[in-house]
């Protein structure tokens, strides 16, 4: 016991081992680190920053950072909430999110996490994007306006389905997904509904067609209770059908 | 007892659903009323604001007429609280914005399906339209929000109570959503 290394979270004794980050070991843990382009199947992306900390007064993402001995983690001051909320609010605003009118809705991370830190109000100015819907696929939709560019498609199209078709095109605000085929669409794809792919998205921009809204509000995933209790949309993607 | 606090409210660009879930708190509202006295609303038909404490808006801003009822009540109220999805990001009616105005208008009233008479109303007592809906922040001022489609009976109370007796504003889990 005395040979375990450990770091504190929120002054909580959180063990480690060689080569964990700081969200390895706090998932491990049972510890809630919000985060969203984070999943544990695959590897860490970090471009989300939700998943902000203070380690010993310097400000990392915890998905990326690795695990030190006696570091010192804070992670639910009222301060790095508030950043969250900033980063949340900078992602809604810069896409369109439409909430009532989403089959996501309920269900979905941005909007567990948004409410997990108490985010009330976009506060920043609308671009409302002018962004399209792709329906080209028989079996699932693409809806652009609401991509939070965590490329967890795009890892598990590459790495687990080793079909390569998604990407992030342009750089800076012009970063936009892209489908790899030809005419850009879906549809001339070999995607699959069965493809990793089809399951990691943690909103509402790659859906199933054929349903939506199934479960009545107030037996959705996040309706009674929060995302750090119910964990990630990920995790209960086959529970919900 | 204490001078009772004036409260306005008004639906701008949003379904008057955020008002019927007002009236949802039920028999609160005699509770309510021993509390505040309304001034401008649905509810007591005065259609122009005095000075008031507390201004709640549905809606989001889209058209001339909206801005204009919303600069009021940001001069007339000393809080001012968007009530709603609408008033809080635009809501379903920004949904337009993916769109030119001149292409709603074809749609609705030249090219749609079963228009009879094509024509773009262009009465003069028609408030005119902006080119986008916003929410209220991107217009005024704003102390609280809201959300939800509609925020539940429940969440209105919660707020009103709270600000009323001059407690922090925080809500249960289940009274926050943004549908
Ligand atoms: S993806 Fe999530 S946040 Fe975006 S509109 Fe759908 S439910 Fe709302
Ligand atoms: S489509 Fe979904 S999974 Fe892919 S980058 Fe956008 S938000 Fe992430």
């Amino acid at each position: 016991m005395s040979t375990e290394k450990s770091f504190k979270l929120d002054g909580k004794t959180i063990p480690f081992e060689d080569g964990d980050t700081i969200m390895d070991a706090a998932l491990r843990a049972g510890e809630y680190i919000p985060h969203l382009c984070h999943n544990p199947e695959f590897t860490p992306h970090g471009s989300c920053r939700v998943c902000i900390v203070d380690v010993n007064g310097r400000q990392v993402s915890a998905c990326t950072q690795p695990a030190t001995e006696n570091s010192e983690v804070i992670n639910s001051s009222e301060q790095i909430m508030s950043q969250r909320r900033s980063l949340l609010q900078m992602l809604f605003v810069e896409g369109n999110h439409v909430c009532p009118a989403c089959e996501k809705s309920g269900a979905c991370q941005l909007q567990a996490v948004a409410y997990y830190t108490k985010m009330l109000s976009p506060h920043f100015t609308h671009f409302f994007p002018q962004r399209t819907v792709d329906a080209s696929h028989p079996d699932t939709a693409i809806d652009f306006n609401r991509c939070i560019l965590c490329e967890l498609c795009v890892r598990a199209s590459r790495d687990f389905d080793q079909k390569n078709i998604f990407a992030i095109d342009g750089r800076g605000i012009r970063s936009h997904l892209v489908i790899n085929s030809p005419s850009g669409e879906l549809g001339d794809t070999d995607f699959s509904a069965e493809d990793k792919a089809a399951h990691v998205c943690p909103v509402g921009a790659i859906l199933p067609k054929h349903k939506g809204y199934e479960r009545p509000i107030g037996d959705r995933l996040y309706d009674r209770k929060p995302i750090s209790v119910v964990g990630d949309v990920a995790a209960h993607e086959f529970d919900q059908e | 007892m204490a001078e009772k606090l004036k409260v306005a409210t008004a639906s701008l660009c949003g379904c008057f659903g955020c008002h019927m879930s007002f009236l949802d708190i039920d028999e609160r509202i005699l509770d309510l009323v021993q509390l505040v006295e309304f001034d401008r609303t649905p509810i007591t038909d005065i259609k122009t604001i005095g000075d008031c404490d507390i201004g709640i808006i549905e809606g989001g801003v889209a058209n001339a007429e909206n801005v204009e009822v919303l600069r009021e009540f940001r001069k007339h109220c000393k809080i001012l609280i968007a009530l709603g999805a609408c008033a809080v990001n635009g809501g379903i009616p920004a949904m337009r914005n993916s769109f030119t105005l001149k292409e709603c208008l074809e749609e609705a009233y030249v090219d749609g399906i079963g228009v009879d008479n094509p024509m773009i109303p262009n009465d003069t007592e028609i408030p005119m339209l902006l080119n986008k809906v916003h929410p209220i922040h991107e217009v005024v001022k704003v102390d609280h929000f809201l959300p939800g489609c509609p925020p539940s009976g429940d969440t209105i109370w919660t707020f009103l109570t709270e600000l009323i007796e001059g407690k922090p504003i925080s809500f249960p889990y289940e009274q926050i959503h943004y549908d």
